[in-house]
């Protein structure tokens, strides 16, 4: 089961920070002169969701 | 044109040599070739050279790519260059029977980190120490023979775990290895021993602590010296990165007190940023000190700690009882959340360094095993796969590179942000709660 876990932890940070990805780029597009503020911001926002996807990944390894 | 013979040629000396791993294995007394002799010098125990000890035979696994990966990316008691083992000092402590202090070159490990000798009770198996519990065990240096580990499954709580076995005298000894501060939770606890040694990850943060400290020691002089010239050498490789650190992070993420915090954040981002270039690094020791959660705690335990405590009175208030919410909100939901964030937010910082830089160096031992599942001692399979994982080995090595700075940067954003929240003024808060009440 545990792999079975992970797997589904990881889509859902791949769908988040895919979802961060393609607004950001959106934005930039829109926006090239922000293009600093968004990379920050993005980053933060995708080590955020993917801080959710560790804590689910490191949960499956203590269960399984 | 001359680069691509380069290419060819680098990707054919690897062919070759790792061909010429399979071709040990029918001397060392017929076992499958190819199976054997993985990823070149760093095999886990297999059952070579234990028939001479009288244990039975030994049933064989194969080539395991999972524990070869996770061979390479856990701590070792020996620094390993390439083949060679490079001893470092042991420091044991077992209740009871007191501290044990040695060097770890007296175990005599090979290529694959594996002690030829027993120190009272204790064994070098895969590079990391272990310890014979059985008093029957002979104290002082016992030579236990070439090759004496192999690995049996035992189940131990409902779960299974291989646990390696040392094989002398005919009989077959159990081995525990150091205990680990994680409450049991990944496989490890408290057990008979306390390894207080100097391993290969604390040689990395002192020889990477070394090189940044003559690294800013320098710049630092040059900017003293060159005072109002334009920065050159090393001062001019720094100097973007460091401006960029505290143009981006600190100054936004942190406001008006960005000064004070300022060198807290850099020590971080320059250590973290150093440790994950170092381990980039083949063949030098590969130390992943960044993918260790130990290391990773104590970073993210100095972030809670600066944090916490340059907190101010809005920060706590927001903690502890948010201003603006129905009591029976802040009661049953926002204050144990809030509460909880405080240990969440380190804890996902330590998590996700250590599983970023953990990941990426075991990506890289799978490429390099794909040679030895494929391979299996041909010259064509070998080299139609050690090409292909010639490219994808090169191709995660790049990401690896990206990798160590955004997550060297990303440590260091959470951290500004984290600091940031604690000690800003309320007065853009209060604004946005006005808002919400409308």
């Amino acid at each position: 089961m545990t792999p079975i876990g992970m797997g589904i932890a990881v889509v859902g940070a791949g769908i988040g920070i895919g979802m961060i990805g393609s607004k950001a780029m959106e934005a930039i597009s829109r926006q090239p002169e922000a293009v600093g503020d968004i990379r920050a911001n993005m980053i933060l926002t995708a080590a955020l969701v993917e801080g959710a996807a560790l804590i689910a990944i490191i949960l499956s390894l203590i269960a399984g | 044109m001359r680069r691509y013979i380069l290419s060819f040629i680098c990707v054919f000396c690897l062919a070759a040599f790792a061909f010429s791993q399979d071709q040990h294995a029918p001397q060392s007394g017929g076992h499958p070739a190819g199976e054997q002799h993985g990823a070149a010098d760093h095999q886990p125990a297999h059952g070579e050279g234990s028939h001479d000890a009288g244990c039975g035979p030994i049933e064989d696994h194969g080539f395991d790519p999972g524990a070869t990966a996770f061979h390479h990316v856990s701590d070792q008691n020996v620094y390993n260059i390439g083949p060679i083992q490079l001893p470092l000092p042991c420091i044991l402590y077992a209740p009871g029977h007191g501290f044990t202090t040695f060097s770890s070159g007296r175990f005599h490990p090979d290529s694959h980190g594996n002690g030829h000798a027993a120190i009272d009770g204790y064994v070098l198996v895969e590079g990391l120490v272990r310890r014979i519990e059985d008093p029957s065990f002979p104290k002082g240096e016992v030579e236990v023979g070439h090759h004496p580990y192999l690995k049996k499954e035992v189940q131990e709580n409902g779960k299974e775990k291989e646990i390696p076995y040392v094989c002398y005298n005919s009989q077959l000894y159990p081995t525990v290895g150091h205990s680990t501060a994680d409450f049991g939770m990944f496989g490890g606890g408290i057990t008979s021993f306390y390894d207080f040694s100097m391993t290969k990850n604390v040689v990395t943060m002192l020889i990477v602590f070394l090189f940044l400290a003559f690294v800013f020691s320098s710049v630092a002089k040059a900017y003293a010296k060159r005072d109002g010239m334009a920065p050159t050498g090393l001062q001019g490789f720094i100097e973007p990165i460091f401006l960029f650190i505290q143009d981006e992070v600190a100054k936004p993420f942190i406001g008006a007190k960005w000064e004070k915090y300022l060198p807290f954040l850099m020590s971080i981002f320059f250590f973290i940023l150093g440790l994950n270039l170092f381990g980039q690094i083949p063949f030098f020791g590969g130390s992943n000190v960044t993918g260790n959660l130990a290391f990773t705690g104590v970073m993210a335990i100095l972030t809670f700690l600066v944090v916490n405590l340059s907190g101010n009175k809005h920060y706590w208030e927001h903690v502890l009882w948010m201003p603006g919410v129905p009591s029976v909100l802040k009661v049953l939901i926002l204050t144990p959340v809030e509460f909880l964030g405080i240990f969440i937010k380190p804890f996902t910082l330590m998590l996700r360094l250590c599983a970023n830089i953990t990941a990426g160096h075991i990506v890289i031992t799978i490429f390099i095993s794909l040679i030895f599942i494929f391979g299996k001692g041909q010259w064509g399979p070998s080299l139609g796969t050690s090409i292909g994982s010639t490219v994808l080995t090169m191709f995660m090595m790049a990401i690896e590179l990206l990798v160590a700075f955004i997550q060297a940067f990303v440590f260091t954003l959470l951290t500004a942000s984290y600091i940031g929240s604690a000690v800003e003024d309320g007065h853009g808060h209060d604004h946005e709660e006005a808002g919400a009440h409308h």
